[in-house]
């Protein structure tokens, strides 16, 4: 069949059958609407996206409004979350969210950076990458509230058993650092799939050309591999910590829930998801409910915040 | 006895409506039973959704339900917010217990009003404080540090606890207050009686607050506390009736926190459903307000039955009966709704 795009087609002299040339100049046009609805219908759809987006951003904005209005700047620095006495300081939730999520950061970095070379570069197929590629999506289908009943009957007895070793003199289990235990097992898969990814995207001719110079596997991991996916290695970081910000449920079951400023790493806490989802419901008065979506906001804030940085951050590994 | 006024259409029966209620999830269970067999014995099904007490408030106040259910009377700023008055109907009682992990105690733990404020101000941080084995003579304390577990979640058991807390430690009442959440001065948060049995059974030295029902069910130790005539109390189905058996006032927001019965549970509390005293309004049809009526009536009476199986305390005479006077209080398009028969 003859599918040309180049539309309209001038009628050649040549091409003596009028019926015939009438059809393909419709069938032109037909196309050419064809495309131009195609091309909406994406603008559209890109277009409630950006006003979703907006317009959850102005809803956690005018509903804020009552709590900016009573605390102001206060909410972000004040230490105390006090709902009897309408005093409220978001802080100690901000180090929390901010702790828990960079601490499993750090914590997964090796898994999955190790993850992502084994799969894209040592065993790309094979029964055992089969399985390891399986096991690590699983991992993130697993729902978040398993990772909670899992991270408090198994975890947080052996944390426990870490901090009695350690000498804090208080072992509780719960808290910082159970989370954020939960928390980088959750993300591995985000960063690893994607890193993988990028690792088998890198040119198989700047590898050839590597070994036939000579160099070990090591090595063109190390010059090679691992300087061509910086940005997407660490895109895929940068995703994970997203996800590690937000996450709620199986974090409220291990951090202990306490409002009180951490005093270390072992020490309970809790985070700005969490206290949203543990309070929002039994918010009996609008300031407080106020002061809650505001949580929100801070929490959209600081996501916005941290993926901006992350963006300029790639940015400037992909044009070196 | 109270039964239907018959001066409406309401014997159109063969429609099939339905209630739909929601709020307290500490109700729900008994709630469940009840509604299942309201159903099986008169036909009408009841949509309960327990989404907590302050959510049932709410979406009362929104209109978007026949009932509410809630552990707390609603507050002044609720009061405020609805657009009509609320009646509250006493349905169930409850009591908050303390639980605790101290497998090396044989006897039940005592635990006076002092002792429990100190221990949840984070003040008495030792087990084998002084305070606590005055109150507990022969027994041997551990030397252990105290673990609080408390409800990460706002709840009306909070309310409950905190309330008592306020009403018999006045540091209490001044520094940390009553509500579903408080800024609690010590311990560790759990969500929902899971969350906080959950911490208690893990933690050697834990002790903190659960719902009587759940405690019984998962066979948690607990407590007994000293009410205001001395005696040292172990809540029961008994001693949470006998807390409950006080004159009503004609409201029914009656509290039970430190009761004055010398038999009672000191942290006991009604449980009651939410209704419009004028049921006319937007999109409900005068059907719908008998049959609320109708069944809320049933729930005092005949539902009670189903109380002590499920751990639930039932309502006393004074109750019922105060808790019948609000039913007939409420309209519809001021007519009484219920009207007395015999």
């Amino acid at each position: 069949m003859e599918t040309s795009l180049q539309a309209p087609v001038i009628p050649s002299p040549a091409v003596k059958d009028t019926v015939s040339i009438r059809k393909r100049i419709r069938r032109s046009f037909r196309q050419i609407r064809m495309e131009s609805v195609f091309k909406q219908t994406l603008a559209i759809a890109g277009l409630l996206l950006v006003i979703l987006v907006l317009g959850i951003l102005l809803t956690l904005i005018t509903q804020s409004i009552p709590s900016i209005r009573l605390l102001g700047l206060k909410f972000i620095w004040g230490s105390t979350w006090n709902p009897v006495k309408d005093v409220y300081g978001a802080f100690p939730f901000l180090l929390g969210t901010l702790l828990t999520s960079f601490l499993a950061l750090v914590i997964c970095i090796p898994f999955s950076v190790a993850i992502a070379i084994f799969l894209g570069e040592y065993y790309p197929t094979g029964w055992f990458a089969d399985v390891l590629k399986n096991a690590v999506e699983l991992i993130a289908a697993v729902p978040s509230v398993i990772y909670g009943f899992w991270g408090l009957a198994v975890l947080v007895p052996m944390v426990r058993a870490l901090e009695a070793r350690f000498g804090v003199d208080q072992p509780l289990g719960v808290g910082i650092f159970s989370a954020s235990l939960i928390l980088s097992v959750m993300i591995i898969p985000y960063a690893a799939s994607l890193g993988r990814q990028m690792i088998r995207m890198v040119p198989e001719h700047l590898k050839e050309a590597a070994y036939g110079l000579g160099a070990t596997r090591w090595e063109v991991i190390r010059h090679v591999v691992l300087p061509g996916t910086k940005s997407g290695l660490f895109a895929g970081i940068l995703l994970s910590l997203g996800r590690a910000l937000g996450e709620t449920m199986a974090v409220t079951m291990v951090i202990g829930n306490s409002s009180i400023l951490p005093k270390n790493l072992f020490a309970p806490g809790n985070t700005m998801a969490s206290v949203i989802a543990n309070e929002f419901t039994e918010a009996d008065k609008t300031v407080y409910l106020s002061a809650l979506i505001e949580l929100g906001l801070a929490l959209f804030l600081v996501t916005v915040i941290i993926n901006i940085i992350g963006k300029k951050i790639i940015d400037r590994f992909t044009n070196e | 006895m109270v039964s239907l006024g018959m001066l409406s259409l309401l014997s159109c029966s063969g429609k099939s409506h339905h209630l739909i209620g929601a709020g307290s999830s500490f109700d729900n269970p008994l709630f469940s039973k009840m509604f299942y067999s309201y159903f099986q014995s008169k036909g009408m099904k009841v949509n309960y959704q327990s989404i907590g007490s302050g959510g049932g408030i709410s979406q009362l106040i929104n209109r978007t339900i026949d009932f509410g259910a809630s552990d707390v009377p609603m507050n002044r700023e609720q009061d405020s917010l609805s657009p009509a008055r609320v009646l509250h109907v006493p349905v169930t009682v409850s009591a908050v217990v303390l639980s605790y992990n101290l497998p090396e105690l044989r006897d039940t733990l005592r635990l006076s009003p002092r002792v429990l404020a100190g221990l949840f101000l984070g003040r008495i941080t030792q087990w084998n404080d002084t305070a606590i084995a005055a109150l507990n003579p022969g027994v041997t304390l551990p030397d252990l540090p105290v673990v609080i577990a408390h409800r990460s979640d706002g709840s009306g058991t909070t309310n409950i606890f905190t309330s008592y807390l306020s009403l018999i430690s006045a540091d209490w009442a001044s520094g940390v207050g009553r509500g579903s959440s408080v800024n609690w001065p010590a311990g560790l948060g759990g969500k929902g009686n899971e969350g906080v049995a959950g911490l208690i059974r893990q933690t050697h030295g834990a002790i903190g607050y659960i719902e009587l029902a759940f405690a019984m069910q998962n066979k948690m130790a607990f407590g007994k506390i000293r009410n205001k005539t001395g005696r040292f109390i172990t809540p029961t189905i008994a001693s949470i009736s006998a807390a409950a058996n006080i004159p009503m006032p004609a409201d029914g927001k009656a509290s039970l926190a430190d009761t004055d019965a010398p038999d009672g549970y000191p942290i006991s509390s009604f449980s009651w459903v939410l209704l419009y005293k004028e049921q006319d309004y937007r999109h409900h049809p005068r059907e719908k307000a008998v049959g609320l009526l109708y069944l809320l009536d049933w729930m005092i009476h005949e539902g009670q039955h189903y109380s002590s199986d499920l751990y639930y305390a039932p309502l006393s005479p004074n109750a019922v009966n105060a808790g019948e006077a609000i039913l007939r209080s409420a309209t519809y398009d001021g007519q009484p709704i219920l009207t007395h028969h015999n």
